[in-house]
């Protein structure tokens, strides 16, 4: 079960600030585990969709470079309160989590 | 035993360090009319002219911002801080010390019972003295009595965890609540004593004593970063530095001896929750705050 997605959502004018934090180990597959001596095995978030009620507003692709429990902030135009933002994020493994959360009324 | 610790004596220093003394003495002074530091001196009156030092030295911050430590001597860290703080990057590991701290033991109970008020404001409790164990307990060892009381083996200091995530969380509980340390027995006493002097004391390779930074050059700078002022410094534990790495109070001790290039005392050492004793005692009546980020 992945560690869940924190996000929080502030709107100023029809500007929405989202900042995501991810709860992902992002094993770039060159560690050792420092017990066992073993290489730990490459686990990675592949891609990221950001959707604005459903509508995807932003994409990325990720590598193992990106640092462990990676965060992002990005902004959305055009948004207004009681939209819906959502985060889904997939992993090289197949893994994937997601989570909305609704816009506030700006403040 | 341990690698001796050098201690010169006040007098046998070189010209340039004779400024830290002279500076112990003044704050000794206010403290107490008369002889200083190490000898005498009611805990409060040490906290009181430990006050009006800094007050003489951070003109304009009010006592409650010490708990912001160097943050007080630089606007854009505090600025940073602050935008850090709003959406902090180590929530899921406060909630990881949630799930601890709500599991219950095999015996049913939980951390909860152990405190009154379920753990609400319990923190600034600690460290206090055992008059029946004669010792000082700090908040992770009342954890590991609570543990140990529910037949569960002590969980390891100085570890992520469960220790670290597990305070990081019971801590929160916390926030806000004034540090309410007390000192007043003479056994009591006698344990914040060996803290103090401890504190003032010069050790290993470098030379160098906690005062000697946290106190006579509190504000001033060192490789490139502002050294924290003494007052306050028990306030905010355990820290999360650059958000990520897990850092309790006695880990800093670790890691402040280790600078000093001294012997490192081990966690949950006499030696230590004495420091912790003495030094939460100067954090009387500050908010405390928990979990932080700091760099």
């Amino acid at each position: 079960m992945p560690e869940p997605i924190r996000l929080r959502v502030k709107l100023e004018g029809d500007v929405a600030d989202v900042r995501v934090l991810i709860g992902h180990p992002m094993e770039t597959g060159l560690r050792k585990d420092p017990k066992s001596g073993e290489l730990v095995p490459l686990h990675f978030i592949k891609s990221v969709t950001a959707t604005l009620n459903g509508k995807p507003v932003l994409t990325a692709q990720w590598s193992q470079a990106v640092s462990r429990n990676p965060y992002m902030q990005f902004r959305i135009k055009g948004a207004k309160a009681d939209d819906e933002v959502g985060i889904e994020w997939v992993d090289n493994r197949g893994e994937s989590n997601r989570a909305h959360a609704k816009v506030p009324a700006a403040g | 035993m341990r690698t001796p610790r050098s201690r010169l004596p006040a007098d046998g220093l070189p010209r340039a360090r004779r400024l830290p003394v002279r500076l112990a003495l003044t704050l000794c002074a206010v403290a107490l009319a008369g002889v200083c530091a190490a000898a005498s001196g009611t805990p409060e009156q040490d906290r009181r002219g430990l006050v009006e030092f800094f007050a003489g030295r951070f003109p304009g911050v009010a006592l409650e911002d010490y708990v912001y430590g160097a943050m007080i001597a630089s606007a854009d860290a505090r600025a940073q801080y602050e935008q850090i703080m709003e959406f902090p990057p180590f929530l899921n590991d406060i909630e990881a010390g949630r799930k601890i701290w709500e599991t219950p033991f095999r015996n049913g109970r939980r951390f909860a019972d152990c405190f009154p008020d379920g753990g609400r404001n319990a923190a600034g409790e600690y460290p206090r003295y055992d008059e029946r164990l004669g010792r000082v307990i700090t908040f992770e060892a009342a954890l590991n009595q609570c543990r140990q009381a529910n037949g569960e083996p002590p969980a390891a200091y100085g570890e992520r965890e469960p220790m670290g995530v597990l305070t990081a969380y019971a801590r929160t509980l916390s926030d806000g609540m004034r540090v309410n340390v007390k000192v007043d027995t003479p056994a009591a006493r006698a344990k914040y004593q060996a803290g103090k002097d401890l504190y003032f004391r010069r050790l290993g390779q470098l030379n160098a004593s906690c005062a000697g930074c946290h106190v006579h050059n509190a504000g001033n700078t060192m490789r490139m970063e502002i050294i924290s002022p003494a007052l306050g410094q028990a306030t905010h534990w355990p820290i999360f530095r650059g958000g990520e790495e897990l850092m309790t109070l006695q880990g800093r001790f670790k890691r402040c001896m280790e600078q000093m290039r001294a012997v490192p005392y081990g966690y949950d050492s006499e030696e230590w929750n004495n420091l912790e004793y003495f030094l939460s005692y100067l954090s009387r009546g500050l908010p405390m705050r928990s979990s932080v980020f700091r760099k």
